[in-house]
């Protein structure tokens, strides 16, 4: 039978990595989901060490008597694993640069058409009369057609001033609580 | 190799052309119509050996030993009716896309789009789309996910416009994150069986841990639901697909959600066949159809109502596999060969209203019939197709899908029977609202007088052929998704011809028969026996 007890210490650092990474990736910043990816994937990449059981010597035959190998396939896969994150992670990372370059910031956006149909939504409860006290849909519908009218998407390279960018560093200071 | 496997240096062609064409693609970048030609001629050869599969997998599966390592060791590609089907529908249709963004190329001919990428990202999205289709590996079914995703990262965000960031956002986390829960679900397979070949794995998570092996079944769905737009797991679909360029979105509505689809009926035939997953499947089914169609119902964005009606339709699938049934079966396959044509076939000619009419918004758009009466006809088309009016393709699925659920009999599948009744009558309300709004109504006075390129409507109008053909051939199409889910319920074949008697052992062939020269007796015969071999596990411990 072979011995497939996983170490604790791996499975504790891949729940560690995994819990952290999720809580990033729930963020809004583009950047910061980045870093909860690769963590998160790291944590994953883990797991697959903890799949291949103890760990022995060396998978070389001549180098190490097959009784005492380490399981080469995990680590095949974990190998795989790592080059598809790290291609991934270098896709995220221009997405964020690009998205810095056009708005000034990498935060993930409201799909406007979804904002539409909320706004929409708003009018028909206004036609209905219905007096609600927190006007929560209207006053979402009254962003929503501020963002419609203010953000017909720039067509060229919109390259952020100095006074963007320092705008931009102020509102992520305001984040951090 | 055998004479009886003759044809089987035929499976990895579909993946390996469009990758060296997608090389040489890239190498020819200054010159857009040698890359033209190099994905069509690909392409069309991908089609005839897709084509030839079809016809040779309905003998048997055939199997193919990449770099000639036997399973379980090395990986196997397998072309079974199901994957043959599959493939030559998305060749199919992958094709008549790319003559449409030649058209649409030829037409624009601006510098705005780069087409230098366009080309070899779009090649490398149907060779992981084949290689999804054909794997016998659940890790290599993970490669091919990942070829096909990043190249769709690509093709989502082409140019890199405001809004084509936006939408990329969403969708490359979300496919990022459903990844990720696919390779934990990889190791933790391995982790408990010791293997990943999907044949071997038929015999080993029997003997595994039920609740183990219920968590990993979970689990896979998860990351295939995400793929496939299942509710709840679909909210990333109508917010990142509309902004793409219109032959990107086509293509990505008719494949790359049914890929998922494939990968779950792959997975629940194959490696879990006791049905635990199956009611569960039928909530989710009920949700997808009827949340999905109500979402289309409150769209104003001709493309996005589009998006909400794939969403949708997906439902009628995943309320096929989760019948198990054989006639269940057969109706979601011939489905997901029908919604294929069909989605994509809606994309195109959407594009190509918003060509003609200068906006998708149902709002602006108007007097299109009057217009442009052919185009009228190729949105009148599918539209009628995907709602379900006979004698259509959408008719065949829809009865076929009601009929194995009347035959089912349980109260949830009755329910299901209703909300796909319900859910088809939606579609028709929506897409014929669609067709008011932008077909019917007086012209609006800044209608922007351009002509259709002949390319592209010519491509959309053989795609929508396509989808009618499919009714018309339905009495064959539907006997062979008959036979294709009888292949499915028979696990035994499958395994068979990927691990047929010796090649168990995880020996190459030429080990195999020097061993049978030698005499040597313990060639493994049943499946079995192979567990007492130790398949592709050495032995652990300390040193």
């Amino acid at each position: 039978m072979i011995d497939t007890s996983p170490s604790l210490a791996l499975v504790l650092v891949a729940a560690a990595l995994a819990a952290v990474g999720i809580y990033l990736v729930l963020e809004r910043s583009l950047t910061r989901v980045l870093i909860g990816v690769i963590l998160l994937s790291n944590g994953i990449n883990v797991v697959f060490l903890v799949a291949g059981g103890r760990a022995g010597g060396a998978p070389i035959v001549g180098a190490t008597e097959p009784e005492a190998m380490s399981d080469p396939l995990p680590q095949a896969m974990v190998l795989t694993a790592i080059v598809i994150t790290l291609g991934m992670t270098a896709f995220l990372l221009a997405m964020a640069y690009r998205s810095w370059q056009l708005h000034g910031h990498d935060e993930v956006q409201d799909d406007l058409e979804d904002r539409r149909v909320a706004q929409r939504a708003a009018a028909h409860e206004a036609a209905l009369g219905t007096e609600d006290e927190d006007s929560t849909l209207e006053q979402e519908a009254q962003e929503a057609h501020d963002d419609v009218v203010g953000s017909t998407p720039p067509e060229g390279h919109v390259r952020p001033d100095a006074g963007g960018a320092g705008r931009v560093e102020s509102a992520e200071g305001g984040d951090v609580r | 190799m055998t004479p009886t496997d003759d044809l089987s240096w035929l499976v990895p062609l579909p993946v390996v052309l469009p990758l060296a064409a997608a090389g040489l693609a890239l190498v020819l970048w200054r010159s857009a119509r040698a890359q033209g030609v190099i994905s069509v001629i690909t392409l069309t050869l991908v089609l005839a050996v897709s084509v030839t599969l079809l016809v040779a997998a309905d003998a048997g599966p055939l199997v193919l030993d990449v770099g000639s390592w036997a399973a379980p060791v090395g990986i196997d590609l397998v072309a079974d009716r199901l994957s043959a089907l599959m493939l030559t529908v998305s060749a199919a249709v992958t094709l008549g896309v790319l003559v449409y963004s030649l058209a649409q190329g030829v037409a624009d001919d601006n510098a705005e789009t780069p087409v230098a990428i366009f080309h070899p990202t779009y090649l490398v999205l149907t060779a992981g789309v084949a290689n999804t289709f054909l794997t016998g590996d659940l890790f290599n079914l993970f490669v091919g996910f990942e070829m096909l995703l990043v190249a769709s990262y690509v093709l989502l965000t082409l140019g890199g416009t405001g809004a084509r960031i936006r939408a990329g956002t969403i969708y490359v986390v979300v496919s990022m994150i459903s990844s990720v829960i696919f390779v934990l679900a990889i190791g933790l397979v391995y982790a408990a069986t010791g293997t990943v070949n999907l044949a071997q794995l038929t015999y080993r998570l029997p003997e595994i841990d039920p609740g183990v092996a219920f968590a990993l079944q979970l689990l896979l769905l998860v990351a295939f639901g995400i793929k496939a737009a299942v509710f709840p797991l679909f909210a990333w679909l109508p917010d990142s697909y509309p902004t793409a360029p219109a032959p990107v979105t086509a293509v990505f509505a008719g494949l790359l959600t049914k890929v998922g689809v494939y990968a779950i009926i792959r997975t629940q035939t194959l490696l879990f066949p006791d049905g635990r997953a199956d009611t569960l499947l039928m909530w989710v089914a009920l949700a997808t159809m009827v949340v999905g169609i109500l979402g289309a119902v409150a769209q104003n964005d001709i493309k996005r109502l589009v998006s909400f009606t794939l969403v949708s339709h997906i439902g009628y699938m995943v309320f096929g596999i989760a019948l198990a049934s054989p006639a269940g079966l057969a109706a979601a396959i011939f489905y997901v060969v029908h919604h294929i044509t069909v989605q994509t076939a809606l994309f195109l000619v959407v594009g190509l209203m918003e060509r003609r009419g200068g906006s998708t918004s149902l709002e602006r758009l108007g007097g299109l019939a009057r217009l442009a009466p052919l185009l009228a006809v190729l949105f009148f088309v599918p539209a009628m197709n995907l709602a379900g009016i006979p004698p259509l393709s959408g008719f065949l699925g829809k009865v076929g899908l009601v009929q194995a659920g009347v035959a089912d009999g349980g109260a949830l599948a009755w329910a299901l029977v209703g909300g796909s009744v319900v859910t088809s009558l939606l579609t028709l309300y929506a897409v014929v609202k669609a067709w008011n709004k932008a077909f019917w109504q007086p012209a609006p006075d800044d209608a922007p007088r351009v002509r259709l390129p002949r390319g592209m409507v010519g491509a959309a109008a053989s795609v929508v052929a396509l989808g009618v053909g499919l009714a018309v051939a339905g009495g064959p199409l539907y006997g062979y998704t008959e036979r294709a889910a009888e292949s499915l319920r028979d696990r035994d074949a499958y395994v068979t011809a990927v691990l047929p008697d010796g090649r168990g052992t995880g020996r190459s062939a030429e080990v195999t028969e020097e061993a049978r020269e030698d005499g040597e007796t313990d060639v493994v015969e049943e499946g079995a026996d192979l567990e007492g071999d130790g398949g592709t596990r050495p032995e652990g411990g300390d040193p």
